[in-house]
């Protein structure tokens, strides 16, 4: 064999003791070197969104990077200018889809601050629970996907697991399981179905044991830590001068939270704990996004405990009545026997009845439609509903501004609202969390490799319809 | 040009075109082009609840080249649509694109200066699968028809 | 804790040509500006020892068509410190839609302010690079004014686009 003949590696060996002089350093300081262009272009594996990096590398280290964002503008602030306030909130439910329900109670909460009204205790705790809910899955999905892109697909598939009890909860209340729509002005669609109690501490058990499993593989494996450790790190200084807040403000150190520096809905009567990290690293931003999951759950449990209870479910059996037999009994003109009746509501809108209607909403005619029963049996609800509706009618708001700001799964959410009086607010305009992070990430990932980009960007959780809107 | 144009024409090619199109259907090899909020639903058809997998679809290729059908999930809007149809001219034949998503299909409630309107404006689409964003169930069916799309095509050698 | 109506006297009693007035609507204090004097009024909010509004929590535009100051520029301040709000407010005429940019002082300024002047066409002074950040290079006009159709079409490719008027 060619390999072993004698001569070749005499002759090999007198080269290595030639070259012994001269290091593999010298000979790297030699060779001349260019910064590279890399493209991390719209269309990448990392599944957050489309956003383009441009990387200036030398040799795997990022000397210097430009981010490219606005590849999902869908013009939320326009649509909200053309249409009245209800119709916004269709809108505000596509802002950050993996937590809709956040941005909904953002938006909600920020046009009743502009009318001066509040909602009853028991759709506050709705509001609560719901929100936290939310909260939770934007956690699960955000780890679950940068677990995933670090080569960990089973804590992702466990995280979606869990994921789909609290949408199965979500779907129960709401209808839907992702873009709900479920706030109103002065109150919530419907109300909690009979059964949500149980359900809900079912999910949550499962959650916790998901958590429990996802912590024994990934807290103390040598490779995630090795890959999070000492990666993204930023300072309290650097995050303050760039506004940004949520988990990646509070891995810092600075335990900054709108929930209770600002608190709104009845997040002043519930115990729940602000996690902080130390370091501001990625490996700090994972354990206190798991921490915070942790404490949502708390909220919950507490907030199931002390609501107000719903309304009683009288049987008004001889009163309800089928639509189809009232409009029969209405066309033959007898309409004495349809006094204090109501029409019996299609399944699908079960829980906006009459019982819960003034539990779940503020007592106003001109600002909340009225309950399903009143719209399709009686007159007057008929007329309310289509007064507050209807084109060039609607709700008045007052003229002035507000700015809302709620606890979003990123950071702050806020709401800055400017209306002139009619039924169309003026401008309206979302300040999103993820957005400083963005503007600050070039700075982040300088002097980093090219694969600490990935866990750095998944921790980040850029969601595109918030960044862009 | 199909296969029995290249040969006498006293030779059936009916069950060579079907098991081609057996084979093709039950492995799909996905090009998820994600970009907004129907990405959870597809993450959620991708996960063990609703599984793709038991479809031959449970593979997402991460390189347009060795990718045959280019899922289009979430919102186009006008400055990503050219990267859009170069990703979808770099895929080789036989390639199908499924419009996912309400957005894709004609633009949703988005009518505005930034959304395409539909991206069968810029691409082809074989399936459209409507719903802001589609149950897990109606992407399920959807692959189907697109299965039996593929099944009943002429296959291209 | 400070108490309400402090920062509004301080504001008139050092920089008095720049304050035009002042508002609180449900809690919320306002303060309008002159566009000379924000630069230095941000910088004494922020560095001032009393106030010390460390944090820039948004920046942003509003199109009052049909006004005689047409555009305002609306900035909301945090001071994590003491836990207060305050939200400046600058009026510009449209054919001076110019305004000194605060890149120095919060860095988050710089990408706030690239999307002002793409969505509504107000220039920043000493911003280092501003380009459009939420669209295309290519697209003409500025959206966000109350002006612009919210359905008027701009492609890129497809139908209505440059290469399709060319390939007709």
């Amino acid at each position: 064999m060619i390999r072993d003949s004698p001569s070749l590696v005499q002759g090999a060996r007198k080269i290595e003791t030639e070259n012994d002089e001269k290091t593999m350093e010298t000979t790297t300081k030699e060779l001349k070197t260019k910064h590279m262009f890399l493209n991390m272009g719209p269309a990448h594996p990392a599944m957050h969104g489309i956003i383009k990096i441009v990387l200036e590398l030398d040799g795997e280290t990022v000397i210097n990077a430009d981010i490219d964002i606005g590849y999902l503008h869908r013009c939320f602030e326009k649509h909200c200018e053309n249409g009245n306030y209800m119709q916004a909130i269709p809108y505000t439910d596509r802002l950050n889809y993996v937590s809709p329900l956040i941005n909904n109670v953002g938006y909600v909460m920020a046009v009743e601050k502009l009318f001066g009204i509040e909602v009853p205790k028991r759709c506050q705790y709705i509001r609560v629970i719901m929100s936290e809910i939310s909260r939770i899955t934007d956690h699960l999905t955000c780890i679950g996907a940068t677990a995933m892109e670090l080569g960990a697909m089973t804590v992702f598939l466990y995280m979606m697991k869990a994921r789909e009890y609290l949408y199965d909860l979500i779907e129960d209340v709401s209808g839907a399981r992702i873009t709900t729509s479920y706030t109103r002005i002065g109150g919530v669609k419907t109300d909690l179905p009979d059964d949500f109690k149980e359900k809900c501490r079912e999910a949550l058990k499962e959650l916790r044991s998901v958590l429990e499993e996802v912590h024994r593989l990934l807290t103390k494996n040598r490779i995630f830590v090795d890959r999070m450790r000492g990666v993204g790190k930023i300072s309290q200084e650097f995050a303050q001068s760039y506004g940004i807040t949520g988990p990646f403000l509070r891995s810092t150190g600075i335990g900054y939270d709108v929930r209770k520096a600002n608190p709104y809905l009845i997040y002043d009567s519930v115990e729940f704990k602000i996690p902080t990290g130390i370091e501001g690293d990625n490996l700090d931003r994972y354990l206190v996004r798991m921490e915070e999951m942790e404490q949502s759950s708390r909220i919950i449990e507490q907030a199931l405990r002390d609501i107000p209870e719903g309304s009683v479910r009288v049987d008004l059996l001889d009163r309800i009545i089928e639509s189809s037999e009232m409009i029969d009994l209405a066309k033959m003109g007898k309409t004495k026997e349809l006094i204090l009746t109501h029409s019996k509501v299609a399944p699908t809108l079960e829980g906006s009845e009459v019982q819960s209607h003034f539990r779940i909403n503020v007592d106003k005619r001109t600002i909340v439609i009225p309950s399903k029963q009143d719209t399709y049996s009686n007159i007057e609800g008929l007329m309310n509903h289509f007064m507050l509706i209807m084109y060039k009618d609607g709700i008045r708001a007052p003229e002035g501004e507000v700015y809302f700001p709620v606890e979003g799964a990123n950071g702050e959410l806020g709401f800055y609202i400017v209306s002139n009086g009619t039924d169309r607010p003026h401008r309206v305009r979302v300040r999103p969390p993820c957005f400083p992070i963005m503007a600050a990430f070039h700075e982040i990932i300088q002097g980093d490799m090219v694969a600490d980009i990935i866990p750095t960007f998944g921790s980040v959780n850029m969601i595109g319809g918030e960044l862009d809107r | 040009m199909g296969v029995d144009k290249t040969l006498d024409k006293n030779i059936i090619l009916s069950k060579l075109d079907r098991a081609l199109g057996w084979a093709r259907k039950y492995s799909i090899f996905q090009y998820p082009f994600v970009t907004a909020c129907c990405g959870m639903e597809y993450m959620s058809v991708a996960c063990s609840h609703f599984d793709i997998d038991r479809f031959g679809a449970g593979f997402p290729r991460f390189s347009p080249r060795q990718a045959d059908l280019l899922m289009v999930v979430g919102t186009i809007s006008h400055k990503i649509a050219p990267i859009l149809r170069t990703v979808y001219e770099q895929m080789c034949e036989p390639k199908w694109v499924i419009a996912f998503g309400v957005c894709t299909c004609t633009g949703g409630f988005y009518n505005n200066y930034a959304t395409v309107q539909g991206i069968d404006t810029i691409i082809p689409v074989d399936v459209y699968i409507p719903g802001c964003p589609p149950r897990p169930e109606t992407v399920l069916d959807g692959l189907i028809k697109l299965q039996e799309k593929i099944q009943n095509q002429k296959q291209e050698i | 804790m400070k108490e309400e109506g402090s920062v509004f006297e301080k504001i008139k009693e050092k920089f008095p040509e720049g304050f035009i007035s002042r508002h609180s609507f449900r809690g919320d204090d306002t303060i309008i500006i002159h566009r000379e004097y924000l630069y230095r009024i941000a910088e004494y909010l922020k560095e001032s020892e009393e106030f010390r509004f460390n944090i820039l929590m948004d920046l942003t535009a509003v199109d009052y068509l049909g006004r005689g100051y047409r555009f305002e520029v609306v900035y909301h301040l945090y001071s994590m410190d003491f836990n207060r709000r305050v939200r400046l407010k600058v009026p510009l005429l449209e054919r001076e839609a110019v305004v000194d940019s605060l890149v120095p002082l919060w860095s988050c300024a710089n990408w706030y302010e690239r999307e002002v002047w793409d969505m509504f066409g107000i220039r920043f002074n000493g911003h280092p690079h501003l380009k459009r950040i939420l669209l295309y290079e290519e697209f003409e006009g500025h959206p966000l004014r109350k002006d612009y159709p919210i359905d008027k079409r701009q492609p890129l490719i497809g139908p209505g686009s440059k290469e399709d008027r060319n390939r007709k």
